[in-house]
This record gives C-alpha cells, sequence and structure tokens, in this order.
C-alpha cells in the first residue's frame, strides 16, 4: 500500500482544490468532531495510539507534543505548522502544499480544537512561492465554506489560520527560531527552556508540528489510531513520505509505510541510474550521518532501524550516492551549507561551522595537512552538543559520519592532492 | 513570598540551599565559585549564547550553560570536572580563532574578560590556521569607539540598547561568522546613557573614544568619588594618571546607580582642561581691564569692595548667588558670609522664576528611595524631561513601567519618553492641565478638605485624559506625583508646586520634587536661600530670592560657580551689570565675568576639591578630590572660609572640609530630629492662577547645564549635543 495519507487525493484533478479534496471525505472529520464535541482528549488519545511522530525529523510522538498543552489555562494559545522545509534532501511538505492544502488546514483546525488554540499560523518557506500561493487559496476556500474562522460550522468553535512566508533561512526551521521569525524578530532560536507549550508564540503557549505530521491528522482521526499504527511498524506508526533524490534513476516523493525495506524504497525510485552502482546513503536529510551503501542495503525505512544502523529517519529525506561521488566534496558541500546557514548566535557553531568549511574547502584543494582529519573530528565533537540549538548538531554530524566511513578517501586527498573516484561533475 | 522552600543543590559536591527559580551562575556567584561566562550579566537578559558558561550536570547528557539552567532540587553540578572544563576550553578556543588576539594596542588590555579567562581557559598555542574575520569598525559619534574586529557577538551592548537604554539602536545583522554587531544605517549612538556598552563590553570591541589611546589600564590610580551633574549622585570612580584626570567609569552603588552612569557624568570631565579654566586670580585695574595678580591682592579687593558696599548702603546690599552644583560644605560657608554680614540674599535657584511659594514649599527630595521608585504602580511626571534632568532616574521609571506601572506625563512640547505612556499630556502650558487633573481628583471626591484648592482648579477644564490620569493614580497604592526642573522653571512654580502637593494627598501618592543640579537638596539645608539659614532655620528677616535680586540688583554681588551668560535666568546678567562690585568666584573664565566682575578667583573643579553632594533622595555623599587644582586654583571651601576670616566674621577656623560638613550635619541632624523639614501637614496654595498665559519652559538642554559640561567636546558633538544645541541655538533666535 501507500499514497494513503498526505497524498491519497494526488490522484485527482485539481486535488488542491476544496471540491476535489471534499469529493474524497475531506472537512468530513472537523464536522464530525465539531458536531458531536467529541472531547480533547478522546482525540489526543486516539493520536497517541497511532504512534504518529513528528515528521519534521526529530520524530518527538505527536500526540504526547499536544498533551503538553495546558489546554484548558486562560489565555491565547497558537498552534504552528513548520513548512520551513529546509533540509538538503528534503521536499515532501512542498508537495502537500501544492496537491492537498486542504488537508493541512483541516488537520491545524483539529490541532487547534485539541490544544485550545483559536488561532494558528502556517510558516512557509520562503522559496515555495507556489506552495504558499495554494495554501493561501486553500485559507480562503475554507473561510467562504465557512470552514474556517469565526464560528466554524456553527458550532460555536473559532479559529483563525494564516500563512506567514519566511524570508529564506535554514535556522528558521528551528522551531524557536520560526517563532521569532513570526513575531518579526531576527531568525535566531531561543535557549530552551523555556519550551513552547509554555512560553511560545507572543509568549503564549504553543504547539508547533510539522507539515506532514499535521495533515496526517484528519485521516488518522478518520481512520482511526490503530488503524494508521498497523500501516508501519511498532515503534513507526503509519505512512511516511520519503523525498528520494540523488543518484536515482527515478528522484520524487515516495509515501510508503514505515518499516519498507530501504532496498524497495530504491526499487520505486527506479533504482540507482543506470551502469553505475549504490556508494552511500544519507537517509534522513543533509544532516544525518551518513550509511555505506552495503550496509543500507540492509535497512528498513523506520526509526529504530535507522537508529541502528547509526543514523537518523530525520524527515525522511533519502540522498543516493554513487560510486562517482567524491566523499570529500560532498562533506565540503554540506559544510558549505551549515556555515552560511548558522545563524551566528552561539559561539561554537557561528566559529566551528567556518573552521570546519574552511578546512575541507584546503582538503578538497589538495592543500591538506596530516593532521587535518583529527583537528576535523575534534573541531566536529566540539560543536555537538554544546550549541543553543540542533544546527550546530547537524553540521557536526556529517563530518564525524563521513570521516568514519569514508576517512581513506580524505587521506587519499590530503596525500595525493588529488580524488580517489573517478567524477564526472 | 516569604514561605517559598528553598532547594539544595550540590555544586561541586558542596551542599548549598538555592532559591527555586535561581540559575546556577546566581548560586555559584553568590559563593564565591567562578565560572566563566562573557555574555551573562546580572543587569541584562539571559542569552545564553557565548556558551563559556557551560557545566556539567548530573542525568544531563549535554552540557548546561549555568546562565541560564534553572536550579532544581537535589541537582549535582560539576563546573571544574574535566567534561566541563572541556566544553569551557573549545568555547574558549572557538572564541579565539577569529579574534585578532592584539591585546598589546588594545585599550581594553589589562581589563579584558576575554584575556583574563583566555589565561585560565585558552591553549598556547592555535589550531586554527585560516585566515580570521575582518569585520569594518562602525561610526557610534564621538563617545563610543569601535574596533568591531574584536567583537565576540556576546550582544550585551544589544541588550543593553533594548533593555536599558530605551533605544534600541544597536543589532546583529548577518548570519553565520558574517553576523555583524551595528546600527544597520550607519549613525551615532543617540542614548543618553550609551557609555554603559563600554563597560559592558567584555573585550575591546566597544571603547571610550575619547579615552582612547591614552593610558593603559594599569597606569592609573582609581578614586571614589560622586557625579556632579544631576541630583541622582551617581557613584562614579575618577581614574588618574600622574595627577590629571584620564577617565571616569561608574562605581557600582545598587541602591543609587547601580552600575550604570549617564553620558553626561561620564564624559564631562573632558572639559576640565578647557583653555577657559581660570589659574589666576584677577583684579580689575583702573583701566577697567582685569589683570592677573596674586591670592593675597585679590582677597583683599575683594574684601575691600564688598568691606565699600556693606558699610555705605548696609548688609542687604550684598547679594549671593552660587550655583546648584556647589558642595554642601561651599553652600554653608557662602551663606554664613553672607548673613555674618548682614545679607540674607543668597540664592543658587538661578533659573527660577516663581518664588512666591518659597515658604510653604518643602525641599526638593524625591520622597522615596531610588530602588523603591521601580515598586511604583502608577507615577505621575509634572514639568520633566527626566531623560535630560535625572537619566538614571528616568531608568529607574522606566523599569517600573516596564514592570507594569501606569505612567503619565504632563511636558512641553518636544519630551520624548522610550516607552509608552499611560498618558501623554504634551501642552503648551502646564498649570491648566495640571490643574484639570486636580480638578478630576475633586470631582471624584477627593479634595474636601484642601481649603483654597477650588480658587486654583475653578477654570480648570476636566478632560477624559485628565480623568484617566487621576484614576490610574488613585488605582496605584504605591504611587508618586513627581515634579520636575520645568516646573521650577515655569513662571508658575508657585501653582504647579501646589497642584501637585494637592494631586498627591488627593491621591494618596507622595509627592516627589527633583530640580536642577546634583546639590539642590543641599542647598536648601545648607541654608543657601533667602528664607531661611541652615537646616531650616528661621531667619529674622527673609531676604531676597533671585528673581527679586534681578529686579533689583544687589549694589555688591557674589558669584560663586555660576557662567552667568548660561546659567541664569532671565534678566540676570543685565543685573550683574547694575551691580556696583562683582566677585566672581569660579572654575571657567565667562564673558560676562571678564566683562563685568571686579575680582575673579579661580576654584578647583570638582574632581580637584573635597566636598558633599545630598542627593534627591536626602542621601549625604562626601568625596575627596583627587588631583591638585589647575594652576593657582582652590577649593571653593578654602577660598569662602579666607574670604570670612578677612571680613573678620567668627566661626570660620575650619581646619578640612570635614570640620565644616560636621557642623552642618549637627544642625540638620537636630532638625530632622525635631521633625521641621518634611512635616509640613498643610496644604496651602496660592490664590489664583497667576501668571497663566506663561508659557512652558523648553528647559536646558541636556549637555548645557553646567559650565564644565559645555565644555566637554565629545558631548557637545555628541548626537544627543548636537540636536540640543540646535534647539538652543532656535530658541535663543525665536
Amino acid at each position: 500500500m501507500a499514497n494513503q495519507v498526505c497524498f491519497r487525493n494526488n490522484h485527482l484533478e485539481n486535488s488542491w482544490s476544496l471540491e476535489a479534496y471534499q469529493s474524497s471525505g475531506g472537512y468530513e472529520v472537523l464536522k464530525k468532531i465539531l458536531s458531536e464535541k467529541t472531547p480533547a482528549e478522546v482525540l489526543i488519545e486516539d493520536i497517541k495510539l497511532s504512534n504518529l511522530r513528528g515528521r519534521g525529523g526529530a520524530g518527538f510522538p505527536t500526540g504526547l507534543k499536544w498533551s503538553f498543552m495546558p489546554r484548558n489555562a486562560p489565555g491565547q494559545k497558537y498552534i504552528v505548522c513548520n513548512s520551513d522545509e529546509g533540509e538538503p534532501g528534503t521536499c515532501k511538505d512542498r508537495d502537500i502544499l501544492r496537491y492537498n492544502p486542504h488537508q493541512l488546514v483541516e488537520g491545524m483546525i483539529i490541532a487547534g480544537y485539541c490544544i485550545g488554540a483559536s488561532a494558528g499560523y502556517n510558516y512557509i518557506r520562503g522559496e515555495f512561492w507556489e506552495p504558499y500561493s495554494r495554501f493561501e487559496g486553500a485559507l480562503e476556500e475554507a473561510r467562504v465554506a465557512g470552514l474556517l474562522g469565526e464560528n466554524i460550522l456553527g458550532s460555536g468553535f473559532d479559529f483563525q489560520l494564516h500563512a506567514h512566508l519566511g524570508a529564506g533561512a535554514y535556522v528558521c526551521g528551528e522551531e524557536t527560531a520560526l517563532l521569532n521569525s513570526i513575531e518579526g524578530k531576527k531568525g535566531q532560536p531561543r535557549f530552551k527552556p523555556p519550551f513552547p507549550a509554555g512560553f511560545g508564540l507572543y509568549g503564549r503557549s504553543t504547539t508547533i508540528n510539522n507539515t506532514e505530521s499535521l495533515a496526517s491528522i484528519p485521516v488518522i482521526l478518520e481512520k482511526g489510531g490503530q488503524w494508521f499504527l498497523d500501516q508501519g511498524v511498532p515503534n513507526s506508526g503509519g505512512e511516511k513520505l520519503f523525498s528520494v533524490s540523488g543518484h536515482v534513476n527515478r528522484p520524487g516523493n515516495f509515501e510508503v509505510p514505515l518499516g519498507m525495506p530501504f532496498s524497495e524504497l530504491l526499487e520505486m525510485a527506479g533504482g540507482v541510474r543506470d551502469g553505475h552502482q549504490l556508494k552511500a546513503v544519507i537517509p534522513g536529510g543533509s544532516s544525518t550521518p551518513v550509511i555505506p551503501g552495503e550496509q543500507m542495503m540492509e535497512v528498513n525505512m523506520d526509526y529504530d532501524s535507522i537508529a541502528a544502523a547509526g543514523s537518523m529517519l530525520g524527515a525522511g529525506s533519502v540522498i543516493v550516492m554513487d560510486e562517482t561521488t567524491c566523499m570529500s566534496r560532498v562533506l565540503e558541500r554540506l559544510s558549505y551549507f551549515y556555515y552560511e546557514e548558522s545563524c551566528g548566535q552561539c559561539t561554537p557553531c557561528r566559529e566551528g561551522t567556518g573552521w570546519l568549511y574552511r578546512v575541507l574547502q584546503r582538503i578538497e584543494a589538495g592543500n591538506g595537512s596530516a593532521a587535518d582529519l583529527d583537528l576535523l573530528d575534534n573541531v566536529a565533537s566540539n560543536i555537538e552538543g554544546n550549541t543553543i540549538c540542533a544546527l550546530g548538531d547537524a553540521a557536526a554530524m556529517p563530518v564525524r559520519s563521513f570521516l568514519k566511513h569514508y576517512r581513506d578517501e580524505f587521506q587519499y586527498h590530503i596525500d595525493h592532492k588529488q580524488c580517489m573516484v573517478k567524477s564526472d561533475w | 513570598m516569604d514561605n517559598k522552600e528553598s532547594l539544595t543543590i550540590q555544586l561541586n559536591d558542596i551542599e548549598y540551599q538555592v532559591e527555586p527559580g535561581q540559575m546556577l551562575i546566581e548560586v555559584a556567584d553568590d559563593n564565591g565559585i567562578e565560572i566563566p561566562r562573557f555574555c551573562y550579566h546580572k543587569k541584562l537578559t539571559t542569552s545564553a549564547n557565548c556558551r563559556m558558561c557551560l557545566v556539567e550536570v548530573e542525568k544531563a547528557p549535554k552540557m548546561l550553560p549555568a546562565c541560564a539552567t534553572p536550579v532544581m532540587d537535589g541537582m549535582k553540578v560539576w563546573t571544574k570536572s574535566p567534561k566541563a572544563i572541556a566544553a569551557q576550553k573549545s568555547v574558549m578556543e572557538f572564541l579565539l580563532i577569529n579574534h585578532p588576539l592584539d591585546c598589546p594596542v588594545c585599550d581594553q588590555g589589562g581589563e579584558c574578560d576575554l584575556q583574563e579567562i583566555a589565561l585560565g581557559y585558552g591553549a598556547d598555542q592555535a589550531r586554527y590556521q585560516e585566515k580570521k574575520r575582518i569585520v569594518k569598525d562602525k561610526n557610534y559619534g564621538p563617545l563610543v569607539a569601535t574596533e568591531m574586529t574584536r567583537c565576540i557577538h556576546c550582544t550585551r551592548c544589544v541588550r543593553f540598547g533594548v533593555e536599558i537604554g530605551g533605544i534600541a539602536e544597536i543589532g546583529g545583522t548577518g548570519r553565520g561568522d558574517h553576523m555583524e554587531i551595528g546600527t544597520y544605517v550607519e549613525k551615532s549612538l543617540s542614548s543618553e546613557l550609551s557609555g554603559n556598552i563600554i563597560d559592558l563590553c567584555p573585550v575591546g570591541a566597544l571603547l571610550s573614544k575619547p579615552f582612547l589611546y591614552t593610558a593603559r589600564s594599569w597606569e592609573m590610580k582609581s578614586f571614589p568619588s560622586i557625579a556632579a551633574h544631576d541630583a541622582v549622585g551617581s557613584n562614579i570612580q575618577i581614574q588618574t594618571r600622574n595627577g590629571a584626570v584620564m577617565r571616569v567609569v561608574p562605581l557600582e552603588n545598587e541602591a543609587i546607580n547601580e552600575l550604570w552612569i549617564s553620558d553626561r557624568d561620564r564624559f564631562s570631565y573632558l572639559g576640565l582642561e578647557s583653555d577657559d579654566r581660570l589659574t589666576q586670580p584677577m583684579v580689575r585695574n583702573e583701566e577697567g581691564k582685569l589683570i592677573t595678580t596674586d591670592w593675597q591682592s585679590a582677597l583683599e579687593a575683594a574684601v575691600k569692595g564688598v568691606q565699600a558696599v556693606v558699610n555705605g548702603a548696609g548688609g542687604s546690599a550684598l547679594g549671593a548667588w552660587t550655583s546648584p552644583s556647589s558642595t554642601v560644605e561651599e553652600f554653608y560657608l557662602l551663606q554664613k558670609m553672607v548673613r555674618g554680614l548682614g545679607s540674607s540674599n543668597i540664592d543658587h535657584r538661578l533659573r527660577q522664576y516663581d518664588f512666591s511659594g518659597q515658604q510653604e514649599q518643602r525641599s526638593p527630595r524625591l520622597g522615596i528611595t531610588l530602588p523603591q521608585v521601580e515598586q511604583q504602580n502608577a507615577i505621575l511626571v509634572v514639568g520633566a524631561n527626566l531623560r535630560h534632568e535625572q537619566p538614571l532616574l528616568a531608568h529607574r521609571i522606566r523599569k517600573a513601567a516596564l514592570a507594569g506601572a501606569e505612567v503619565s506625563s504632563v511636558h512641553p512640547q518636544g519630551v520624548v519618553y522610550n516607552y509608552a505612556l499611560t498618558q501623554e499630556l504634551a501642552v503648551d502650558q502646564l498649570t491648566p492641565t495640571v490643574a484639570a487633573i486636580a480638578k478630576a481628583l475633586e470631582e471624584m471626591g477627593k479634595g474636601s478638605e484642601l481649603s483654597g484648592l477650588s480658587a486654583l482648579t475653578t477654570n480648570a477644564v476636566v478632560e477624559a485624559s485628565h480623568r484617566v490620569t487621576a484614576e490610574s493614580l488613585l488605582r496605584g497604592d504605591q504611587a508618586l506625583v513627581l515634579l520636575g526642573g520645568l516646573a521650577y522653571q515655569d513662571h508658575n512654580q508657585s501653582v504647579l508646586y501646589a497642584l501637585a502637593d494637592a494631586i498627591a494627598v488627593m491621591s494618596g501618592a507622595t509627592l516627589g520634587v527633583v530640580t536642577e543640579g546634583a546639590n539642590a537638596l543641599g542647598g536648601q539645608l545648607a541654608g543657601a536661600v533667602p528664607h531661611h539659614g541652615v537646616a531650616k532655620q528661621v531667619v529674622d528677616s527673609v531676604g531676597m530670592d533671585l528673581g527679586t535680586m534681578v529686579e533689583m540688583p544687589p549694589k555688591a554681588l557674589l558669584l560663586m560657580g555660576i557662567e552667568a551668560a548660561e546659567d541664569l535666568a532671565e534678566g540676570a546678567v543685565e543685573a550683574i551689570g547694575q551691580s556696583e562690585f562683582v566677585v566672581s568666584i569660579a572654575a571657567f573664565a565667562d564673558e560676562v565675568s571678564s566683562r563685568k566682575a571686579d575680582v575673579v578667583l579661580p576654584m578647583a573643579a570638582f574632581t580637584e576639591t573635597s566636598g558633599t553632594f545630598i542627593n534627591m533622595e536626602g542621601v549625604w555623599q562626601s568625596f575627596q578630590g583627587v588631583v591638585s587644582p589647575k594652576g593657582e586654583a582652590r577649593p571653593g571651601w578654602k577660598i569662602l572660609r579666607v574670604l570670612g576670616t578677612l571680613f573678620n566674621l567668627d566661626g570660620f577656623e575650619f581646619g578640612d572640609s570635614e570640620s565644616v560638613l560636621q557642623e552642618v550635619k549637627q544642625a540638620c541632624d537636630a532638625m530632622e530630629s525635631e521633625g521641621t523639614d518634611e512635616e509640613i501637614t498643610s496644604w496651602v496654595g496660592p490664590a489664583d492662577w497667576g501668571n497663566s498665559s506663561a508659557t512652558a519652559a523648553s528647559g536646558v538642554a541636556i549637555y548645557r547645564g553646567d559650565a564644565l559640561t559645555r565644555r566637554s567636546q565629545p558631548l557637545q558633538q555628541s548626537s544627543l549635543g548636537k540636536a540640543e544645541q540646535h534647539q538652543h541655538n532656535e530658541g535663543a533666535t525665536a
């Protein structure tokens, strides 16, 4: 089975329209909840049962996160959707916004209902103009249809939802930087504690979920938490979107049950491009540790299996590399990304990402020295765990994993001032 | 909450009882455990960005920043474990890779947090071989120099602007190691407290521009002193090298200035070496020219001239005007001398016009302490430009406002607050509006026992804004009505005072009064006023106040610490011109004295004399001279002592300023035990609005208040100084 959750409508014509969404049962869950006044606790229990884990990368159980909200406490509360999809290798939320925006709208209204929020924001990556327009279109349709705004469907429940376009900073995908950005401040992560559930947007209790997580909600509540859980494997409920990119014949987004063997996913993406062999896979987006190809062929695509292989499922962003890939060049490029995207707030990340990049640049250019590899590993470990947010870790993990698995290639660069692999790019 | 349960934590294996909500770094600081830090500052919000204070916490998978980690019961923390030290050292390495390490040419050298902490946590050899970052310097104006390549992005200066200065002038632009601290659009800093970022900067990125490259920190001696430009009485350190004042920095005193000082207090010392300093006694010769002479001749000429007038026309022909920033000792000796010569014509209220309420009014006191200002929940400011008059009082009120106090203000157009007021009443005339607020309270049934008040409020027109202001004062159980310097310069001062007093009485608020100069309260208590003697002692006959002396110039006039052209109310310069014999005791030459004074006696500046200021709270703060007086100048109290002796007056045999002070203090202690100062219980107001058409005074520009400040070129060139100069000139031509 595939395409049962976020991509369930993608086959419809103008799948992003309200008409198409409602033709496949869209907004029925919301109507049912509002007419029956289903207690939020019941809904949250169902989400917990589904074992939906945060699809943004950290994999934190969504139901548990919602239960942290002081839903009955007085004062404004917010639900925020994180559509600042910036992790290199990831492009799944973009397609949800383009092809199934109403499901996200419905998911966010239900989320607001569950956590006691009367307002929500969807923070959309700055480069996503088309998805942003689609989402705004969906909001307008929903408002006109009385599905969004004051007194939704005559139920007495109010919920306002706004789209907020980012300005092109990767770090704004970090939830507290995202909140700062919505508030009009510089997009820099906040130190936690306090956590957003206590002190979030404009200082109010806030829940932040990934686009895919929120878009999954209507389907989970329609078909039941148990059904969702059964789609996946224990501890990894449901189907999940995987963005497969790199040296494959048919790159794209695939919504498949969690626990599917990597080899099957690779098959769906058309296999490694013709005439080449699998060399390495980054399974969860550019910040997750790289896994050598042969090892990856034995791994299943779920949280625990990938963790056991020494990496992370992350956002499900699978970057496939074949034997023509120079690992030194890849790492240099990745390091450049984190160097450019570090917000500059805290010392280890601000200074360390630049240091890593400059040393890697030197190695790639053939000016590396014998001590550089140990230096890289040490600098990366000095960043890791010492920063305000996870961007420091994101910059450090690729360095450490590339050195762990492909140290010989880096050594070759240093010794021979040239690349070990025959690269065609 | 007294019964807050205390928690127990272990810090480096020693148990401590701590308060819930405390951060680890506070506990460590309280107990003398050193944790290195750069971004943390006890007066600023926590940003946890430098990561230098990482410590090991039991069961935490990562090292945690001590500045942002709250204590929890049973917590075990190690600040010097191998893991903690390793984390701290790695952060230190990151901080140093892009730091220029140009300590030998850096002004911060010797008082640099980075330098000091690097000694303990830095490596002796760098592993970083790449090019270092270079950052273009910013031009922040004439007060703060920048060397942005040295910046470690701690954001203390950024947070200061937002949280303390009240003007978000500085921020961080760019990401990653392209991030730069700056003003975005280049501009000079415009805060009246901007110099504090120099102290806050933990490295040599922000430095004192006037002090730049003039001395190393270890070459200077540091002396505690008291700032001489407003009634806050900020504690300062005057730093000297080889007998010259090199720099002024704050001295921490939580009860007064916390650890801030205004730019005026920090940079006014730059006027000390002005060419205008008087260094020689001078006497006007027969051709009408001032010629330098020796002290003996000058003093004799002064005594002879004054004595001739007194002998001919009686003591009442003598008048004395003195700066409101004179010391208690100077005030006391001057009034003692003048009264000894049979006159009570003495005043220090140089920019005041309306003295009709002086008998009923209390001395200018805040009425509460400066820290208590922060506890107020309703404040009404009447006739003040506090950020210019009393910058650190303005800061305390801003803190109260940010904590939720409702602050309203009646002021002339052009006064700018750096937070949202509950009611901002910017008006052309103060009296009608203040009367309307009083009337609003009357209408709420609050003024029945104040007989005579209705005469003042009868013509007032109450509008909604006045009612809101009145209600806000009534709501506050800790309320303050503050009468400021502009009210004192108003032609209706006595009415404004009476109305402010009535508002305070009716709303249950404290009446606070702050006027100009460093020692206006000292001037009252030491008796430098015509209507009472030292410690409010009743005088046989009330002398002439400044206003009366302007109308009827005394034949002989003693000026002390006055630059006549700028320090005095309108008409006063002309009055000096009509006086027959003028003695000017001053630190700076000025145009009026050089034209008119018969004897000029050079006086020491505030860094060169000992003395005492009484601040707005009534705190007596004495200070010592830290450098020798310039040239032949002498401390004011010594000049007065010798003059008194030369006049053959009794009671001028003082060996030091301390014994002068003792005499004043004894008198005041006796008064306070008798309760004659603040115990005026009955409200007495004038009969009518008086000069109700008088336009509100625009006040004295922030850096034009006294002769020393006016001669500090960097202050004059600063954006505040220039803006105000412009305003000043406009006012002069209007």
